[in-house]
């Protein structure tokens, strides 16, 4: 008989928030001795009071938009009571009865094409500490407690160990897209709920539970390791299959079953009346939104709207240090078409010139808002702007400082480029000769020689006005 | 005894020892708080510290602020003549303090001024912080001020009241209004039959004849009937027990405070330690709330017990669309007898029903006279200058 796998998964993921969840304590994970970040409210102490990370709120609205959840505008904390060392304050602060985000859909590639897997909710908890066992004793750090984390459960949609790992994937690019998490490596931890049933059939087989997986390739042997014993129970009456917690024995390559103790706990959740119910209303909700990252097609999108072409649009695109820059620059009040001209063509090609990376440098929006700004008024001509920028970029220059020391502001002064074109006129005798014989294309030596002689700070239509009338005398 | 730690002798106001003083030892009353000196100080002991108050020291109190009185203390219970006795009112009513802050739980606080005849008002819940208790039922408990008169509990008051952000239930206001100067000609009062009734003829006697002294002032006071009480005071037990079961948990003998001598591995610690470190009452109400959170219990229990609150509080308050005081008996008796500890569930939850509508609705109560005035949330400035009015007379 075929026989098709049933899963669903509850993952876990820290939040990138700057403090833990009730309290003010950060950078647990630059920690560097056990307890290092710790206050009397994450150790449990009495008379501490929690008080919420609007932030952790934010990143777990994020991930709700990201896996298109129904946001839940009113939602509560509860308390979770069980004994255990690494739990200070004997009972974990977690969202069991008004998750914050309910209802979502998420696009998990496979080779067969694409699923969609159901998103059941998403709720956010508080981490535990760590237990450390020496010969004798145990220790207990607290630096992870409280620590804020989402739990994403979803639907039992899954339908193989390949669509279980595409989703994580996906999950991940798409929590680190939003900065929702770092998702760093085994920071992932997954509970995976199988069961199998004869195909067509759509009554659920007996479901047990793989706790506490992170790697990607112990979760895919574990499903198919898992499965495997469920058909063997099902088919050849290999063992009788009981509901229950199991956990996965990555150097015996099976799961085995939890003690029993370990499960039969009784949670004795209720709501908890320190923390007020969150109220996210239509405005914050609006600006969770539009605090999201944009996606490619979003932004190519935008900078059509914004008047830059196709092509331009696509290439700023492709680096987010582009369009962070130009996005900085229209801030200024820089017109895009010309800010992505300064940005594509001198920016970059000073670059590549140079075979310097463009995050390499930190390149000062000011700075660049500076240059074009000035040579968009003609107090510098565009050649003399692309130098500065160069030296802005190599020599980390000051543009106007730059400028004034090398004497490359725009010269207005009438008798001084007077001074100059007779001085050009007199060195070219030959080119005035060709000139004055129709020869129009002689006037460029001149005018060149007058620009060199200002160092390309001449205003070239004040040198090509007054040559033009020196050679008309 | 009077205190658990001494402080300063010529300190002017007492603080409960369920109130954490930074580096004083604070016990709540509890063997399990054995040795445990907390790190930082309650709100509220801060505000007064700054305005240049003397804490005189830690006063005792029953374990966690359960009891009736401060009875269950591990480290002794004051009694005098057969007769139980409040460490805090002592010590205000004997003038060797000018006020004390104590934590309004189940009510002790309310009792103990009644039955020393001095001024006890605990506000409505979220102007106090309440940074810095040792919690029992957050959703409830507030700090409040007990003083020989209105005037006294009013100045401290405004020192303590007001929002502080390390509680996240803090009402947003900076102040409050406890003038002693409203004008209260003209005011309605009404006395809730039931509560009336359920008393000794001493309170009787006590609460008629405050009656007189508010008709005296042109308040008017007439009776009303309240049938909520005893539903009021299952929720109480449910909802208290279940709180304070969790908050309860941390006592467990890994962190801080007493551990048990007697293990081979953790269940041992957190069995033994809290087998020997907690009292009978403590362990009553541990093992009640525990039940009513339990799975299949938790809908017909914890759950009914908010809807009951939610229900008690809406037809408590409907009172104060008709009257702006409720005057009320404080206790059951002028005096507590000592009585068998093993009791002490039973005798806490029946004498709930004079202090449980304020506690349940989050609404002021002020004792004064050895009876107790209510008012609508926020409305302190009604009890004091009533309760002033009457001293003045
Ligand atoms: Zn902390």
């Amino acid at each position: 008989m075929a026989y098709e796998i049933v899963i669903g998964l509850e993952t876990h993921v820290e939040l990138s928030t700057k403090s833990k969840l009730f309290c003010s304590c950060g950078g647990h994970s630059e920690a560097n001795e056990p307890n290092d970040c710790v206050c009397p409210a994450c150790c449990g102490m009495p008379g501490m009071l929690p008080v919420v990370n609007k932030q952790a709120i934010e990143l777990a609205v994020k991930a709700g938009l990201m896996l298109n959840c129904k946001i839940n505008q009113y939602t509560t904390f509860d308390k979770k009571s069980y004994y255990y060392p690494d739990l200070p304050a004997a009972y974990q602060t977690t969202q069991w009865f008004n998750p914050i985000c309910v209802e979502g859909l998420v696009d998990v590639e496979t080779s067969i094409g694409i699923s969609k897997i159901g998103i059941k909710q998403i709720h956010v908890e508080e981490d535990a500490g760590k237990l450390v066992h020496t010969n004798d004793s145990s220790l207990v750090d607290y630096n992870r407690t409280s620590v804020p984390l989402i739990e994403i459960v979803t639907k039992p949609d899954f339908r193989s160990a390949e669509e279980v790992i595409s989703y994580l994937k996906t999950l991940k690019s798409k929590l680190q897209f939003a900065g929702i998490s770092e998702c760093e490596e085994g920071a992932m931890r997954c509970d995976i709920n199988i069961s199998v049933r004869p195909e067509g059939s759509d009554i659920l087989g007996v479901r047990t539970e793989i706790k506490n997986m992170s790697s990607l390739t112990s979760i895919e042997e574990a499903i198919n390791k898992e499965a495997i014993r469920h058909i063997d129970a099902l088919e050849r009456r290999t063992e009788v299959l009981v509901q229950e917690t199991r956990r996965w024995d990555d150097v015996k390559k099976r799961t085995f079953p939890m003690r029993n103790k370990e499960t039969a706990a009784d949670y004795r959740y209720f709501p908890d009346p320190n923390v007020m119910p969150v109220v996210i209303d239509d405005k914050w909700l609006q600006e969770i939104k539009d605090s999201m990252p944009k996606t490619i097609d979003e932004q190519v999108e935008r900078y059509m709207a914004l008047g830059l072409s196709q092509r331009e649009a696509a290439a700023i695109v492709s680096e987010p240090i582009l369009i962070e820059l130009l996005d900085d620059m229209v801030s200024k009040d820089i017109d895009v078409k010309a800010a992505a001209g300064w940005i594509l063509t001198d920016y970059l090609g000073i670059l590549k010139k140079n075979n310097i990376q463009a995050k390499d440098i930190a390149l000062d929006g000011e700075k660049l808002a500076w240059i074009i700004k000035t040579a968009q008024s003609g107090e510098i001509t565009r050649n003399t702007g692309k130098t500065v920028l160069s030296a802005v970029i190599l020599e980390n220059a000051d543009p106007k400082t730059y400028c004034e020391q090398n004497n490359l502001m725009v010269k207005t002064d009438l008798d001084l480029i007077k001074k100059v074109v007779v001085k050009a006129i007199e060195a070219n005798p030959k080119a005035v000769e060709d000139y004055k014989a129709g020869k129009e294309k002689a006037l460029l030596a001149i005018f060149g020689f007058a620009m060199r002689e200002l160092r390309g700070a001449g205003s070239p239509d004040l040198i090509r006005q007054i040559l033009l009338e020196s050679l008309a005398e | 005894m009077k205190y658990i730690s001494v402080m300063d002798k010529k300190g002017n106001i007492a603080v409960d020892d369920n109130i954490l003083v930074k580096d004083v030892l604070s016990t709540a009353g509890s063997h399990i708080l054995d040795g445990f000196t907390p790190l930082f100080s309650a709100e509220a002991v801060t505000r007064l510290e700054n305005k240049g108050y003397k804490i005189s020291g830690k006063a005792n109190v029953g374990e966690f602020g359960l009891d009736l009185l401060g009875e269950t203390s591990y480290y002794g219970a004051l009694a005098e003549d057969g007769k139980i006795k409040n460490a805090a009112a002592q010590v205000v009513a004997s003038g060797e303090v000018e006020a004390a802050l104590c934590v309004d739980l189940g009510g002790s606080p309310r009792r103990a001024a009644a039955v020393e005849n001095v001024t006890f008002l605990k506000p409505t819940y979220s102007t106090v912080s309440r940074y810095g208790v040792i919690a029992c039922m957050c959703s409830a408990e507030q700090i409040g001020v007990m003083a020989k008169d209105a005037k006294k509990v009013a100045e401290v008051m405004s020192v303590i009241a007001g929002h502080d952000d390390k509680d996240g239930t803090s009402d947003p206001k900076e102040a409050y209004d406890y003038s002693l100067t409203e004008d209260i000609k003209g005011k309605k009062a009404c006395i809730i039959k039931e509560l009336l009734d359920a008393a000794d003829d001493a309170v009787k006697v006590k609460v008629l004849a405050y009656k007189k002294k508010l008709e005296a002032l042109g308040i008017t006071v007439e009776e009303v009937s309240f049938g909520l009480i005893p539903a009021a005071q299952s929720a109480w037990q449910i909802l208290l027990s279940a709180e304070t079961c969790n908050n309860l948990s941390k006592f467990d003998g890994v962190k801080y405070g007493y551990r048990t001598s007697n293990f081979k591995n953790i269940d041992d610690i957190y069995v033994n330690t809290r087998t020997e470190g907690l009292g009978l009452l403590a362990k009553s109400v541990i093992l009640y709330g525990s039940d009513v959170l339990s799975k299949g219990r938790y809908e017909v229990c914890y759950d009914k017990a908010m809807r009951v609150r939610r229900v008690v509080t809406e037809s408590f308050k409907k009172i104060f669309e008709n009257y702006d005081l409720v005057l009320s008996p404080a206790t059951s008796t002028d005096s507590y007898a000592q009585y068998d500890l093993n009791d002490a569930f039973d005798k806490v939850f029946s004498e709930s029903k004079y202090t449980v509508l304020a506690s349940l609705s989050g609404t002021p109560a002020l004792v004064t006279s050895g009876i107790q005035l209510l008012a609508d949330a926020f409305n302190e400035n009604i009890l004091l200058s009533a309760a002033n009015a009457v001293e003045e007379v």
